[in-house]
């Protein structure tokens, strides 16, 4: 068990029915998850438990060779997660949210303009998050990862609402994420072009 | 630990941001935060309507009728305190963040005292009149509404943390934490009753301050366990 992340026969039940049984995966610095599965198959379940959202029915999950449950904060310091609810609040404009995120976590110190810019979303900056459409917030999320520094990026199903250039984006990030070492799990249904290794899992 | 270890954001800075966001949010729409205050103003301005010009009934039923105003207006503010973190998905963002749940919901829970608890502090001088109750009562009904005030914020944040996750969670909540909010009530308006009648009101004063301590110092952590639960 050298991995940085590695999860030992994770087991998961929602009511009756069983998710997954006995899974189990490790991933390295450079590396990406990839959670496959129709819709209902526990994806975002999945990934819901990995970050520590959902307690898991037994099994455990490892984060440099430590259980993760032991050291919550040191593991949260490491992963910045993004899910179908952006968690913005509509009444703030991007940059007032992305101010307060960054007291939330670990800071890359990264400007926030270039990286507005890079997402191409620097012109509604002054604009509650409430007139965003659905994929311009999802570019909001996007900018949240960037500005954090933190190694494990969590995306469950992250080009929903995005157009085609956003979707090129956001593999684009992921690959220079993993290229500065960083790790990314996605849970993702729609075919998404990916060109280089990962590691899939595939949910019944 | 190791000394490689990367730094972690602090623990005061997390929990005044996201004080700063609520009062922020709060600034932005102020129809939510005046509804209890208008509500407590309402109240206690229409009872003694009701009941009467009597000097000698409204001197008796003033402490009373405030106190149980003030309790209701809490309750009131209390059910939107978490729902809206937990439909936009930031609760979620605060559940992985690194600073602890406890101090990001004590940051929220002191949002919501100045702006419900506070107001209703400030206010209470000016309602206790139509009561005719002396400047000297005044003050100790202040005293005990501050302290009363901050218990029922906290308080009532674990109920509304664990009713976040099931849609008409009122009632739920009212019967949550009614329960625990009896004492201050009781002792809340017995020792303005006793300042009006010239008696030492130092018990009750000391059993509400009491109270806030350990609330103050027990909640936080209840109401992160709380969250937690709910938001699975």
């Amino acid at each position: 068990m050298t991995a940085k992340l590695t999860a030992d026969s994770l087991t998961l039940f929602r009511g009756e029915r069983c998710l997954f049984e006995n899974l189990s995966f490790a991933l390295n610095p450079g590396e990406l998850l990839l959670l496959e599965g129709c819709n209902g198959s526990g994806k975002t379940s999945l990934i819901r438990a990995i970050a520590g959202l959902i307690e898991l029915e037994s099994g455990e999950i490892y984060w440099d060779e430590q259980p993760v449950r032991r050291q919550r904060q040191v593991f949260n310091n490491e992963l910045v997660w993004m899910a179908h609810r952006v968690g913005f609040k509509a009444d703030l404009s991007l940059v007032e949210n992305l101010r307060f995120e960054s007291a939330l976590r670990r800071d890359s110190r990264h400007d926030l303009d270039d990286i507005l810019t890079r997402l191409n979303i620097n012109r509604l900056k002054r604009l509650p998050v409430r007139s965003l459409s659905a994929g311009q917030q999802r570019r909001v999320a996007l900018a949240r990862m960037l500005m954090s520094a933190a190694t494990l990026w969590m995306m469950d199903e992250p080009v929903t609402n995005l157009d085609r250039e956003g979707r090129s984006l956001v593999m684009t990030l992921v690959s220079e994420h993993l290229a500065r070492g960083g790790m990314v799990i996605m849970a993702a249904h729609q075919d998404i072009q990916i060109d280089f290794p990962v590691h899939t899992i595939q949910l019944q | 630990m190791t000394d490689n270890q990367p730094e972690m954001p602090g623990l005061g800075r997390g929990m005044m941001a996201v004080a700063k966001r609520d009062l922020f949010l709060a600034w932005k729409r102020p129809g939510d935060v005046l509804n209890p205050l208008f509500f407590f103003a309402m109240v206690a301005t229409l009872f003694p309507l009701a009941v009467g010009p009597s000097a000698e009934q409204l001197e008796f039923s003033g402490p009373g009728v405030l106190w149980v105003a003030a309790l209701l207006a809490m309750l009131l503010s209390l059910n939107s305190l978490f729902v809206s973190d937990f439909e936009d998905g930031s609760l979620e963002q605060m559940l992985v963040s690194p600073v602890p749940l406890a101090a990001l919901s004590l940051g929220k829970t002191i949002a919501h005292w100045l702006t419900s608890g506070l107001p209703l502090v400030i206010v209470a001088p000016i309602l206790g009149m139509t009561f005719r109750m002396p400047a000297s009562v005044m003050g100790v009904l202040m005293l005990t509404l501050l302290l009363g005030t901050i218990s029922l914020s906290l308080l009532g944040s674990i109920g509304a943390a664990l009713t976040v996750g099931l849609h008409r969670g009122t009632a739920l909540l009212s019967l949550l934490i009614l329960p625990l909010a009896m004492p201050l009530l009781i002792f809340g308006a017995r020792t303005v009753s006793l300042a009006a009648a010239g008696d030492v009101v130092a018990g009750g004063l000391y059993f509400l301050a009491a109270y806030a301590v350990l609330i103050v110092s027990l909640a936080p952590f209840a109401i992160a366990a709380a969250l937690r639960i709910s938001n699975e």
